[in-house]
Parts: C-alpha cells; sequence; structure tokens
C-alpha cells in the first residue's frame, strides 16, 4: 500500500504545502486503494475518478499560483444522502437508482469551495435506516478489521472507507448514532456536532429535527478540521444557527483535559455481567480510558441522567413519524423510480404511487413509514408521538442539569463490538438497542464525538468512546479527544488502525 | 394503551401511506409492528402531564430572507430526474378516475 494513503488528512496537508506531494499524486493513490479493497469492503457506491483528478488539479494548479484552504487537495468520501452535482445520489435506496441532483448541498458546496476533491459516494442503510448498512439497496458494506462483520451504519461506507484507507477523510450524517457508532466499531474516529451546527440543505432528510452532518475521519485533529470547513450558519437551512462557529481545530490542538470535569452517565455503563447492557470488553476498554483522563488530571464523577433509558422508546417514535412525513416526497412525479401497478390498465396517479413506493423502497424503510404513518394518526398521537415528545423534554433536562455538575459527559459509544453481518439484520428490536447511548445526543441536540479506545478482549474488535458536550460547546469534544487519543496512543505506540489486519489484494 | 394492531389495520396505515404491500409484507409487519409498539409504549408512563412537549432541539422561529432574486435551477435541471415530461412540464399518470 502506498504511505501516502495512510497519511492523516493534517499530515497530508502538510505534505502537499511543503511540495512533496501534489493533490493529484495524492488522490491517484487513494483511487488505486480503492480499485485494490473496495472489492472486499464495498465502502463505495459510486467512484468519480475523473471528477476527484479534475478537483485535485485545480487545488495544485491554484496552490501553485496563490493563497489555497488549509486542506485545500486532500481528498473526501462523501455519504450518498449529500445531494452531488455530476455525481448519482440514491441513499442506498432503489427508488433513487441513478438518480443525478440538480443542485449541490450546502456541505458540498463547501468541500468544493475549499479545493477537497470529492472520491466518490459511500454506501449507507437506505435512507440512513438502520445500524449495519445491511440495509442498503446495493449490498452490505464490510468491516475492514474483519470482513465478515458489520461496519456500523448507517454510515457505514464512509467509516470502513476511512478505515480501510481509501480516504482519509468522510462526511457522515447521525440521526441517532449514524457516525457516531461506526466509528466505535472501525476504530475511527466521528463527530456529530450540535444540532444546527452544520447545514442540512441538500441532505435528504430522514428525521428532520435529528439529522446532523459530521466529520469521519482517522484523527481527532482530521475531524475538527473537517468540522471547520463544513461548519457555519447557512440561510438556506431555516434550523442553521446563526453565531461563530466553536473553535474547534484550536481545542484539538490543546488537548488537555487537567481541571476538566467529566462525568461518566450511569444509566450508560456497566457490563452484562455486572447487570448493565455493555459487553465486557467494551466495558473494560471504557474503563481503562477514563483511568487515562483521571491519570491526566481531569476529575472524572459518576452522574445520573434518569430519563435516558426511556431514549430508544422515544427515538423510535420520533423518527418513523418525521420519517413517514419526509419521505412522502417519494412519489415518482417529479424524480426518482417510477413503476406501474401489475394488471392495471391505466392506471392513476395514486396507483402508480403506491406501486412506485412499494418497489422502490426496502423493508426497514417501510417498516418505518408504517410505524410512524401509526403513531401520527388521529387517536393515537397523543398517546404515542406527543408522549415521545414529552420524553424529549426529560432527557433534554437531564443533560442541562448534569451539565451544570460537569463540563463533559462520557460513555461508551456501542454496548457492543462489530456483530457478525446477519446476525441481526431479521430482528429490528435487537438492531434498535445498538444505539442505546449515542440516541440521547439527537433527541436534545447536543454534539457528541466518538474515538477509539482499544480492542475488546473477547473478540479483538475496535471500541469506542463517546464524549458528549453542551450544545455550541462542541471545542470542549475535540479537547478532550485529542487528549485521550495521545494519550492511548503513546500506550499504544501508534495508531490503533495500524493494528488492523492487511486486507486481501492490498500487499 | 393496547398496541393491538391487526393486519388489517397495517393494511390500512399502508394505504395511507401509499404504499402497495404485498401479502407477505403485510405478513410480516402485522408482526413486527406490535412487538415495536410493545417497546416504545413505555413512552406513555415516562412523563407527567405538566411536561411540556419538545418537537425541536433548538427554539423554532419563523426564519425570512430577504425578497430578492437569485438564480434557480432551469426548466431543464429541474426536469432532469423526471420520469416523464414534455413541454417543460412533469408528464404523471391521470389524476381522476373514470367514474
Amino acid at each position: 500500500m502506498s504511505e501516502l494513503t495512510r497519511l492523516s488528512a493534517d499530515q497530508a496537508a502538510q505534505a502537499i504545502a511543503a511540495g512533496e506531494t501534489s493533490s493529484v499524486e495524492l488522490t491517484q493513490a487513494l483511487l488505486d486503494r480503492i480499485e485494490a479493497v473496495d472489492g472486499a469492503i464495498n465502502a463505495f457506491l459510486h467512484v468519480d475518478a475523473d471528477g476527484a483528478l479534475a478537483a485535485a488539479k485545480a487545488s495544485d494548479e491554484q496552490r501553485a499560483s496563490g493563497a489555497t484552504s488549509y486542506l485545500s487537495g486532500v481528498p473526501i468520501a462523501v455519504k450518498d444522502v449529500f445531494t452531488t452535482v455530476g455525481q448519482p445520489t440514491t441513499c442506498g435506496s432503489k427508488i433513487l437508482e441513478g438518480w443525478i441532483p440538480p443542485y449541490d448541498a450546502t456541505v458540498v458546496a463547501k468541500l468544493r469551495a475549499a479545493g477537497l476533491p470529492i472520491l466518490g459516494k459511500t454506501n449507507m442503510d437506505e435512507f440512513a435506516m438502520g445500524s449495519s448498512t445491511e440495509h442498503s439497496a446495493y449490498g452490505p458494506t464490510r468491516n475492514p478489521w474483519d470482513t465478515d462483520r458489520i461496519p456500523g451504519g448507517s454510515g457505514g461506507g464512509s467509516a470502513a472507507a476511512v478505515a480501510a484507507f481509501e480516504a482519509p477523510l468522510a462526511l457522515g450524517t447521525d440521526t441517532g448514532g449514524s457516525i457516531r457508532q461506526p466509528g466505535a466499531v472501525t476504530g475511527t474516529v466521528g463527530v456529530k456536532p450540535t444540532y444546527g451546527g452544520v447545514s442540512r440543505y441538500g441532505l435528504v432528510a430522514m428525521a428532520s429535527s435529528l439529522d446532523q452532518a459530521g466529520p469521519v475521519t482517522r484523527t481527532v485533529l482530521d475531524a475538527a478540521l473537517l468540522h471547520e470547513v463544513i461548519a457555519g450558519h447557512d440561510p438556506m437551512d431555516s434550523t442553521s444557527i446563526d453565531a461563530p462557529v466553536p473553535a474547534v481545530v484550536a481545542a484539538a490542538r490543546r488537548a488537555d483535559v487537567k481541571g476538566l470535569r467529566i462525568g461518566l452517565v450511569r444509566e450508560l455503563q456497566g457490563s452484562v455481567e455486572s447487570g448493565g447492557g455493555f459487553q465486557a470488553g467494551v466495558q473494560a476498554r471504557f474503563d481503562d480510558a477514563v483511568g487515562l483522563l483521571t491519570d491526566a488530571g481531569a476529575e472524572v464523577v459518576e452522574v445520573s441522567c434518569p430519563s435516558f433509558v426511556h431514549g430508544i422508546a422515544a427515538y423510535y417514535l420520533v423518527m418513523p413519524s418525521e420519517a413517514s412525513s419526509n419521505l412522502a416526497r417519494f412519489d415518482a412525479m417529479r424524480y426518482g423510480l417510477r413503476v406501474g401497478p401489475e394488471g392495471v390498465d391505466d392506471p392513476s396517479a395514486e396507483q402508480v404511487m403506491a406501486a412506485s413506493r412499494d418497489a422502490g423502497f426496502g423493508d426497514e424503510v417501510k417498516r418505518r413509514i408504517i410505524l410512524g404513518t401509526y403513531a401520527l394518526s388521529s387517536g393515537y398521537y397523543d398517546a404515542y408521538y406527543g408522549s415521545a415528545q414529552k420524553v424529549r423534554t426529560l432527557i433534554a433536562r437531564d443533560f442541562a442539569a448534569a451539565f451544570e455538575q460537569v463540563d463533559l459527559l462520557v460513555s461508551p459509544t456501542s454496548p457492543v463490538t462489530a456483530w457478525p453481518l446477519g446476525e441481526k439484520s431479521d430482528d429490528p428490536l435487537a438492531m434498535y438497542l445498538a444505539d442505546v447511548a449515542t440516541i440521547p445526543a439527537n433527541l436534545a441536540g447536543v454534539p457528541g464525538l466518538s474515538l477509539p479506545v482499544g480492542l475488546a478482549d473477547e473478540d479483538q474488535m475496535p471500541v469506542g468512546l463517546q464524549f458528549l458536550a453542551p450544545a455550541m460547546a462542541d471545542d470542549r469534544l475535540y479537547n478532550a479527544a485529542a487528549a485521550l487519543e495521545g494519550l492511548l496512543e503513546d500506550r499504544w505506540g501508534g495508531r490503533l488502525l495500524d493494528q488492523a489486519p492487511v486486507l486481501e489484494g492490498a500487499r | 394503551m393496547s398496541s393491538g394492531i391487526s393486519r388489517a389495520d397495517v393494511e390500512h396505515l399502508a394505504g395511507l401511506a401509499r404504499i402497495e404491500l404485498s401479502d407477505a409484507e403485510l405478513d410480516r409487519l402485522a408482526v413486527d409492528l406490535p412487538a415495536i409498539l410493545e417497546h416504545v409504549a413505555v413512552v406513555q408512563r415516562a412523563a407527567g402531564d405538566d411536561v411540556p412537549a419538545m418537537s425541536h432541539p433548538l427554539p423554532v422561529d419563523n426564519v425570512f430572507r430577504a425578497d430578492e432574486v437569485r438564480p434557480s435551477l432551469t426548466p431543464e435541471e429541474a426536469l432532469s430526474g423526471a420520469p416523464e415530461s414534455d413541454q417543460q412540464r412533469f408528464g404523471v399518470p391521470k389524476i381522476l378516475g373514470e367514474d
């Protein structure tokens, strides 16, 4: 494997700036890597070699003639939920197969403006509904640590692309954990910024009050660098926060937890053996990491967030309700799949719509649309959707009370490591439980970051730790995570991903 | 409240959601949905009447922008993904029935 593909985005930016390599050379190396390993991983639904190389050439030329952005020339992979002019946007669904959007998402436009070549579009659970990327209509993505296991979801493609050194950077979206949980199970870094911190314009909506775009990377500093490129107020998104972006890069460079007050969420820890919900190896690596934070001068205390236990229940009402409404736009009239009902001559628009939605949507999408339709229907609205919204208030209050005592909260990101493909694909409830630790942040709108903290003893698969911060205090995540990352890498003698197996066809 | 959702209920909901489900899909969802609803019904006992509902993490106000003309999609761009189009219009099946 080319050494270029193993560079972090920060290292790559410095190498390009120093003239040690060029964006074209780096982009070609990554395209070669994708060619070599993506048959085994299936992280990409579409690779745009010509477009990426053209953007790389433009970046190199611009650099030769003057100023460029810090990350100019460093390639990125984009989750297939963001609209991209010139590249298909399918959301992992048959209903959008081959659709080329006529406009760019704001974050994609920001990437282009900053000179980042877009390598391609990454695989995902259909319309971001799932925790394993097995619900993609285009086949599952595989975990680079063990290709018989899931890479997490819904953003398994972005996480696997970064973990397999197919891209130093990727974009994800996180509605209930879809950036952080794939990060945890692939040994990579994933950040869900504060709700409203990054524009949702051009992000195909699942649950509008929960969705948030964010960075998928191999290092905390890289995530901060990407965060600064994509964040900020966007007049095209009415929920975009009109305030300065938190100083996340400076925070990642500071990396000092001395004197920080960090809260262990009582409801989000405990091994299965001790009566909790977390796999033993997950809890053990988490405990080790918390020990390192304490040794480095953080004050770690236990806090209680009693309503978090109702988070999954509230989430699996709020999210399907919003999804059932958002996905009504796929009506077979203006774009997307159109098929006629069988055996009907001259069908009506309504019949065509219903037949197209049956043919175009997969099982999990249909399940959530029907569930959401039920939760919003007359007679059940107060009992389900209304009650879930009240739980949301309780969870937000838990966060507010906790952040009066501590600067940051911490928990394992996922209760389990990556499970074997197929293990939970027929059991929706089992799949939903994977989101227990990540969902509260989405319901309350606060930012969260997952970073790798080691391998579980029982299966040698990566474990993630999640920091949570108050809204618009995203910088605190980066400071603490960069500090912990440094402490862990001193102990490991390198990055965790250095321990990942070499992929077939990539020697 | 019980989550007694029958196969007929699922069929009705699918109609509301404009999804023509097959018999096998209806059978499957008639099993899945009650199981999921039983799990999420805990929200009904979690919060008292005095707890306000939260629809959104941010205070949501109307957001206005200046009423200024700016570039928009061309007709060709807007129609570029259409299953059928004619004379700069979306082509759609009939809206009204024969009777």
